[in-house]
């Protein structure tokens, strides 16, 4: 197995295995924002799909700026976490998804976030995908490296 | 842990208590109960040890230092630098008071006026079921409440030596869950001393009996040749004595101990009654214990006192205990000193005087055949210096090392490197080199036209002293172009030395200079730590120091000469070949050209996205920070010798490692890369001379870094940042 392809299955493994990311968007003003959101990856690594009610902070930047990036983490708040716990953070431009595109997001949505069902199918929710260019994976403390999706 | 767990009597050790005294400690306290002598004994448990380090949140540290990389991925080198942090970390934290108030309670009082022996007792001793003895430390003759305090700190912070993390990697054992108990023993002065094992370690059918005069430090560390009986161990008969120089012992010093010279033959030291005496005692120890052990005893006024005893488990039957090579990652000060004349009197010498030898030699008027014998012959004799390179030149580095240790118990600087310091004031043959190519620079620089004329080749237009200064260095080092000191291949004008010196001379003035260390206090520092009677040996363990240190980038230019003078006859053979016919004699000499090729072989190396994905590039990667400081500048990776050619001023090199045959671009860099790991490596020795930044033991350097890449080094945390910040 090459380098790549090892980046990719860890990648692969950390978003299988946590629920939540956090996501970063930026207000009209310039302001960043921090948000948490339950979310879902595409199995080719290529986006992450998300909702939120079109009421949030969060949507309102993405509808101005829709340059987004999401964190996810394996922390479990010990103190080994500093050399053993991974991190990746996701770079990419966020779309709402709409007709047979969204009812297929909402479906894979619902398998991984079946206590979700009903908030991801309100129709107040809005249903995003970020289109991933760039994921960086940091483990060890210190060890960055980049995978472009794609290549 | 409550407090009163923390030191105890050794009454007070139950025979399952492992966890909490260690193996040794559990042995000592089930000998005392069956009646055996045994010197007065406290053990401070492995609750001390662990109250110690969450009290000053050790445990983090240390994960924290070994989980920078993959351990498999790491370098003794980098294991042995961060094992030194780690013992600084156990030497610098303060005791808890609760802690230090129960040392004083315990043990001020009964060790007044009492020189104490400072054992370790690990559990994992026991449990490991493999021997552990001397991967931890212990120390004889200690004397006062502080001194004994600062000894149980090192022999805690042994447990995370470099050996000792190695060992316990081997055997599988989990550095999270080990833990130290030691023993704070009354010294017992001995008349004699020794080791008697019940099941000889090289024959099942025997016992041994090894004894020494005076402590039994001086066969344990290997300073006093025992003498040694072999016994039956079914008649207990003797089966062979054999003698030894019975001429010195090991004493008691002010603290610690010293080698003793009687002036003469002493006394034979054992009667056959002693021998018996001895033998019958391990033998009761073997019946208590139920299995065959390995007993440390000493002898006063025809007294026997066990000091230890633990189980027998190298024997014939157990080859593969690899404990003795992690025991050879440390060195005592005498055999360094021993290693030192010889290297410096004997081998480097008869280096410098082959080389010489074989380049005075004109290889023209041999015929083929004696050209092969004598390509056969150079061969030979460099691959006969290599393997004393390995055998002697490379042991002989823990002579930095050892002073660097000793430096740090003794001064307890915030930064465990400071002792490179004091090595660092010492003429290097590399740095050497470097002056003369900067004087050169500067002579080109002078004179107009100079730069020019060296560039278009023609030499013969640079004024006399500038011309005779370049072929005095050639005639020394070679022309620079295939990494091996004193080799002159291809064309001067078309060399890395002319380009080297052209790209010098076009930066008047920029070599980093040495940061300022005033090495002279530092000196004064080290050596007023001493005693008085101690000051001659530890301005001689740094002389040691330095000259270990010194050594590890010279060996490396009279190895290369050595080459050079080899490859010198290869080319030579060659380029026979391939302008003569085909002859009986020509067949000898294609046949010896398949001993050694012509040129260099290049590292494997390179950027290759092929060999890691199209997709994946390094952003951030981890080593280990050499040497202090931040650049940012162009990569240069250097794969090869030819790469040094195309290096220029400012730019970061990026390499295997710094081969010393390659230091004289070290002036021209902004910063320094290894893949080979290390604060005391070459690269980082000569990083640090010039004040550059250096990272070492990046892995995947030469992997994800490509020349002309945007690179940052850290050389505080040991990072490289790849690409420019705002991508």
């Amino acid at each position: 197995m090459d380098a790549q392809e090892t980046v990719r299955r860890h990648i692969a493994t950390l978003l299988s295995g946590q629920r939540l990311a956090t996501l970063s968007t930026c207000s009209a003003e310039g302001h960043p924002y921090a948000s948490l959101v339950a979310f879902d990856a595409d199995p080719d690594l290529s986006g992450m799909i998300f909702a939120t009610s079109r009421a949030t902070r969060k949507f309102a930047n993405l509808s101005h700026q829709a340059r987004a990036a999401m964190l996810v983490d394996n922390s479990g708040n010990v103190k080994s976490d500093i050399y053993a716990a991974m991190a990746v953070t996701a770079l990419g431009v966020t779309t709402e998804l709409t007709g047979a595109a969204q009812d297929e997001a909402v479906a894979r949505y619902i398998l991984k976030h079946p206590h979700m069902a009903t908030f991801v199918q309100a129709p107040s929710t809005a249903v995003l995908r970020l289109a991933v260019d760039v994921y960086y994976l940091v483990n060890r403390f210190q060890k960055v490296m980049e995978y472009h999706v794609g290549r | 842990m409550s407090d009163d767990k923390l030191i105890l009597p050794l009454a007070a050790i139950r025979p399952d208590d492992i966890a909490l005294a260690g193996g040794k400690g559990c042995a000592l306290a089930r000998l005392d109960r069956a009646g055996f002598q045994i010197p007065f004994t406290m053990v401070v448990t492995t609750g001390a040890y662990q109250h110690f380090v969450e009290a000053n949140g050790l445990q983090e540290k240390i994960l924290l230092e070994l989980n920078r990389k993959p351990f498999a991925d790491m370098r003794w080198e980098e294991i042995w630098d961060a094992a030194l942090r780690i013992r600084s970390m156990f030497l610098n934290h303060p005791l808890p008071s609760d802690l230090d108030q129960a040392f004083q309670q315990t043990l001020a009082s009964p060790f007044v006026d009492r020189p104490a022996v400072i054992r370790s007792s690990a559990p994992q001793e026991d449990s490991a079921g493999a021997s552990f003895a001397g991967i931890h430390e212990s120390y004889v003759n200690v004397r006062g409440h502080a001194a004994i305090l600062d000894h149980i700190r090192r022999v805690w912070a042994s447990l995370w030596s470099d050996g000792a993390l190695l060992y316990r990697q081997e055997l599988g054992l989990a550095p999270e869950s080990s833990a130290m108990a030691v023993l704070v023993q009354a010294l017992i002065v001995g008349d004699y001393s020794g080791v008697a094992f019940t099941v000889s370690p090289m024959d099942v059918d025997q016992s041994v009996v090894e004894a020494v005069p005076g402590l039994n430090q001086g066969l344990v560390d290997g300073l006093v040749a025992p003498e040694r009986w072999i016994l039956d161990r079914a008649t207990h008969a003797i089966v062979s004595h054999t003698a030894a120089d019975r001429s010195q012992s090991v004493v008691p010093a002010d603290q610690g101990v010293r080698v003793a010279d009687f002036g003469g033959d002493g006394p034979q030291i054992l009667s056959p009654g002693n021998i018996e005496a001895v033998a019958a005692l391990a033998r009761r120890i073997e019946t208590l214990f139920g299995s065959p052990q390995d007993v440390e005893w000493t002898v006063v006024d025809g007294e026997i006192t066990v000091l230890q005893a633990r189980p027998v488990t190298t024997t014939a039957a157990s080859e593969d205990d690899k404990r003795g090579w992690y025991l050879s990652l440390r060195r005592s000060y005498e055999n360094l000193q021993q290693l030192r004349a010889k290297i410096e009197d004997d081998l480097i010498p008869a280096m410098i005087r082959e080389a010489e030898e074989l380049a005075a030699i004109d290889l023209a008027p041999f015929s083929d055949t004696e050209l092969a014998a004598e390509v056969r012959r150079r061969v030979d004799r460099n691959q006969h210096w290599s393997n004393v390179y390995w055998a002697d030149f490379i042991p002989y580095a823990h002579g930095a090392r050892l002073f660097g240790q000793i430096y740090n118990d003794t001064i307890k600087p915030e930064n465990p490197y400071e002792f490179a310091d004091l090595l660092t004031d010492t003429p290097m043959a590399s740095l050497k080199r470097n002056r003369q190519l900067e004087a050169l620079a500067a002579g080109v620089r002078d004179v107009p036209g100079a730069a020019d004329d060296l560039r278009r080749g023609r030499m013969d237009n640079l004024p006399a002293a500038l011309r005779s200064s370049l072929d005095t260095f050639v005639a020394q080092y070679g022309t620079l172009s295939s990494g091996i000191t004193g080799d002159s291949e291809g064309a001067l004008a078309e060399s890395t030395l002319v380009r080297l010196i052209l790209e010098l001379a076009a930066r008047p003035g920029q070599s980093p200079a040495r940061q300022s260390v005033d090495h002279e206090a530092l000196v004064r520092r080290f050596i007023d730590a001493f005693a008085p009677e101690e000051r001659d040996w530890a301005q001689s363990l740094l002389d040691l120091g330095r000259s270990s240190y010194r050594l590890r980038d010279d060996d490396n230019i009279h190895l290369g000469r050595i080459e050079a003078q080899a490859r010198r006859a290869v080319r030579e053979a060659a380029a026979r070949l391939a302008n003569e016919p085909i002859t009986a004699e020509a067949a000898a000499l294609r046949e010896v050209l398949s001993l050694m090729p012509p040129d260099k072989a290049a590292p494997a190396a390179s950027a290759d996205t092929a060999a890691h994905g199209p997709g994946l590039r390094a952003r951030q990667l981890v080593g280990q920070p050499a040497g202090p400081g931040l650049a940012r500048g162009r990569a240069r990776v250097v794969a090869t010798p030819q790469d040094l050619k195309a290096f220029q001023s400012g730019e970061i090199l990026i390499c295997d490692a710094v081969d010393p045959n390659m230091t004289f671009v070290v002036p021209l860099a902004a910063a320094v890369v290894e893949r080979r790991g290390g604060m005391l490596i070459h690269g980082a020795i000569i990083a640090r001379e010039y004040g550059l930044p250096c990272v070492t033991g990046v892995p995947e350097a030469l992997q994800f870094i490509r020349s002309g890449d945007h690179v940052t080094v850290d050389g505080y945390l040991g990072i490289v940042i790849i690409g420019p910040a705002n991508t």
